[in-house]
């Protein structure tokens, strides 16, 4: 049989393909048809939560921090409980990580604040003595993209039924809405408004003018996000 | 005419060996600045304040992965392709002026998805996903130049005068079929530019960007099951197609066994996809999922085996020629390699092996004891075995050669021995408790150990690069040199006396 393939490259090539595709249609297709769903408490991205998350995937932070608590002592005394599978349900893509140069950030939102995060980015030894983390200034004063984080929120409430504008279930047995722009001027505004929630509790002159005015530096978005994942 | 032999064109060969070279020292520059920059970090800011955005650790770590797998490992592949297909296949490229054609678009091509894949990674332009970090516009690139690869496989298959396909062949063909599937699959994007408000607006923020089909756990799944796999099908399959065609070629040995080679041909093929999940265990993916990869990562050591034993068995007798040719060297080392790091990968896949290694650096020596063992040996094998019967000219220098192979492999060996005592230090740290049960070290503890084993990795690095600098240089010497004949030369290396 092998010495006629060799000879029939086409059979040889089909061959080749369903040897190959069996693991992943044995492996993959089951998990699909049970796709991911929230668990409780889990809401969507906000916007500015959102444009935060590109800036952290613009500098792949993915590439030292991981986002994934496993299931050892060691693990839940250091950053909490561990991952489920649901809080994922909105996280397109997964960050997970391969590599911890740097420490968890799956709930880095429960211990960190923001006043941290601000000194920490601009000179992370300054925080942690004997970080080998660079510095991150440009972020202080690159300009943050709310356009690309709305267009996303838009194609996923579209596409993938993500539940902006809806209720909800909370912890706590209440509800919450996680508000998307209905234009992008209110897209704006809305970002704009965590904004200055972020800014209110930073020290940096720049930043804080930046936001008064009107523009969102890359460092608020991205301290948005990081006190989000909790 | 008629008696005259076969006289291959090797056109495009030519220009994906220079790719080869040139990428080669991209990337793995890169990754030396990297391994310094951990070592230092002042080094982040190595072009000065300014430029920091750019010269960042982690703005720099994908563009040296993406450069040494699309751009040195894939040159590597294809340059060895246009050599080797053309001489197994009997049959020369000059023959039809369209696989011609194929072939320069494809290189133009690739050359033109290379730009674009450095110049996104710079600005940050990535989805995240570790070796699938381009953007839609370049993945449709990347599956043209993919399919042209193709093209050029079939087409020259299609007017082959040997009617029995080399194992080479197999592979190569193994090789595309495997990537197209995968890369694919886990590129399932769609543009933002396409979702629209209430008011039926749509097209708001860049056009390039795109968000993945598949969320969370699932999403991990599919990534996984491509970056394994892309390792696969990218760093072995088509490396073996290589050693398959110039161990023999080069030594004047006939491969050990074919039964051999078809077990071990077969079985990566139906085992390599299942292991993808030991890159997820102790994650949220399910459990029959972790333990299947657990398992066949295990069964994986057996066709992996097959063709490293299947090599060296090759040598067989003439064991002389290892300390005789460099190029023998860089192959048997290549092939023990090889033994070694898919021995070392399911050790690591077992689950309470994982449960310490995993996140840590002894990943990574793992990664870099295959690519840097295994799959740079083997291409540099290929290219120096090339270079002389596609420049016509005598390999430049067969003493340099030696001073080459021992300054990586000293190179080799730093590499992955810190890179164990840090992952193996940071691991058992990170779980260490003190006797009241609380964890006996604080993060930046477990960072700071790690420092010495840096710069360690550093040096290993560094010597590698040297070597492959040297590597480049003895083949610019040689193809810049006078032309000794005309025809193809009997024998053609000074290893092949």
């Amino acid at each position: 049989m092998f010495h006629w393939l060799e000879k029939h490259p086409f059979f040889f090539a089909v061959g080749i393909f369903v040897t190959i595709a069996f693991a992943g249609l044995v492996e993959i297709l089951p998990n699909f048809a049970q796709a991911s769903r929230p668990v409780i408490g889990t809401t969507p991205y906000s916007t500015l939560e959102l444009t935060g998350r590109h800036v952290y995937i613009k500098n792949s932070c993915n590439a030292c921090h991981s986002q994934l608590v496993r299931p050892f002592k060691s693990e839940t005394d250091r950053y909490g409980h561990y991952s489920l599978s649901g809080e994922y349900a909105y996280d397109r893509p997964f960050l997970w990580g391969s590599k911890r140069t740097g420490p968890d950030l799956m709930r880095v939102g429960n211990y960190r604040t923001t006043d941290w995060h601000e000194n920490h980015m601009k000179n992370p030894a300054s925080v942690v003595p004997g970080s080998i983390m660079p510095a991150y200034k440009w972020m202080f004063t690159n300009k943050a993209d709310v356009e690309t984080a709305y267009a996303e929120q838009l194609t996923v409430a579209q596409f993938f039924s993500v539940p902006y504008n809806k209720e909800v279930p909370m912890k706590d047995g209440s509800t919450k809405v996680v508000k998307m722009g209905a234009s992008i001027a209110e897209a704006n505004e809305l970002a704009l408004a965590e904004a200055k929630v972020i800014a209110a509790n930073m020290k940096d002159q720049d930043v804080k003018d930046a936001v008064a005015k009107g523009e969102i530096p890359e460092i608020v978005a991205l301290i948005a996000y990081m006190n989000s994942l909790k | 005419m008629e008696n005259r032999p076969l006289e291959y064109d090797y056109t495009v060969a030519k220009m994906f060996m220079f790719t080869t070279v040139a990428l080669g020292i991209v990337g793995m520059l890169i990754g030396v600045i990297l391994a310094f920059q951990l070592a230092f970090p002042e080094l982040n800011l190595v072009l000065g304040e300014g430029l920091a955005e750019y010269t960042n650790y982690s703005r720099l770590r994908p563009l040296h992965t993406d450069a040494v797998i699309f751009g040195f490992t894939l040159s590597g592949i294809w340059a060895t392709w246009y050599y080797v297909g053309q001489r197994v296949l009997k049959v020369s490229m000059a023959e039809s002026k369209f696989l011609m054609f194929i072939g320069k678009l494809h290189f133009a091509l690739y050359l033109v998805g290379v730009v674009a894949v450095v110049a996104s990674l710079f600005l940050g332009i990535t989805t995240s996903k570790e070796y699938a970090e381009f953007e839609w516009p370049i993945d449709i690139a990347i599956v043209v130049v993919w399919v042209l690869f193709g093209v050029s496989i079939f087409g020259l298959i299609g007017i082959r005068r040997e009617k029995s396909l080399y194992i080479s062949v197999w592979y190569y063909i193994a090789s595309f079929l495997g990537i197209a599937m995968l890369y694919l699959f886990n590129n399932m994007e769609i543009p933002t530019m396409l979702g629209a408000n209430a008011a039926g607006e749509s097209g708001f923020g860049n056009w390039w960007h795109s968000v993945s089909m598949y969320a969370g756990t699932n999403d991990a799944l599919v990534e996984w099951w491509y970056g394994h796999n892309a390792v696969a099908f990218g760093f072995t399959v088509p490396i073996v197609a290589m050693i398959y065609y110039f161990l023999p070629k080069e030594s004047g040995q006939a491969i050990y066994s074919y039964k051999l080679s078809l077990l071990s041909f077969w079985g990566l093929m139906f085992v390599y996809l299942w292991a993808g999940g030991h890159h997820l265990l102790y994650s949220t993916v399910p459990d029959w999922m972790q333990t299947m990869g657990s398992v066949f990562s295990v069964i994986l050591i057996l066709p992996s085996w097959g063709s490293a034993i299947n090599m060296l068995l090759t040598m067989k007798g003439e064991w002389q020629q290892v300390a005789a040719s460099p190029l023998i060297k860089f192959m048997v080392l290549g092939s023990t390699f090889y033994m070694f790091s898919t021995l070392e990968g399911p050790i690591q896949a077992i689950k309470s092996v994982n449960a310490i290694a995993h996140f840590t650096d002894w990943i990574v020596g793992h990664v870099h004891d295959g690519t840097l063992g295994w799959v740079g040996f083997m291409i540099m094998a290929a290219l120096y075995h090339m270079a002389p019967r596609v420049f016509k000219r005598e390999i430049y220098s067969k003493s340099l050669m030696v001073t080459q192979f021992w300054i990586q492999t000293l190179g080799v060996v730093l590499y992955f021995t810190s890179m164990w005592i840090a992952g193996i230090t940071q691991g058992m740290m990170w779980r260490a408790h003190d006797e009241f049960g609380n964890l006996a070290y604080s993060f930046i503890d477990t960072v700071t150990v790690l420092h010495p084993y840096y710069t360690i990795r550093g040096v290993g690095g560094l010597l590698y690069l040297v070597g492959f600098l040297m590597f480049a240089y003895n083949i610019y010497k040689t193809m810049s040199a006078r032309p000794v004949e005309e025809s193809e030369l009997q024998n053609a290396s000074p290893m092949g006396a």
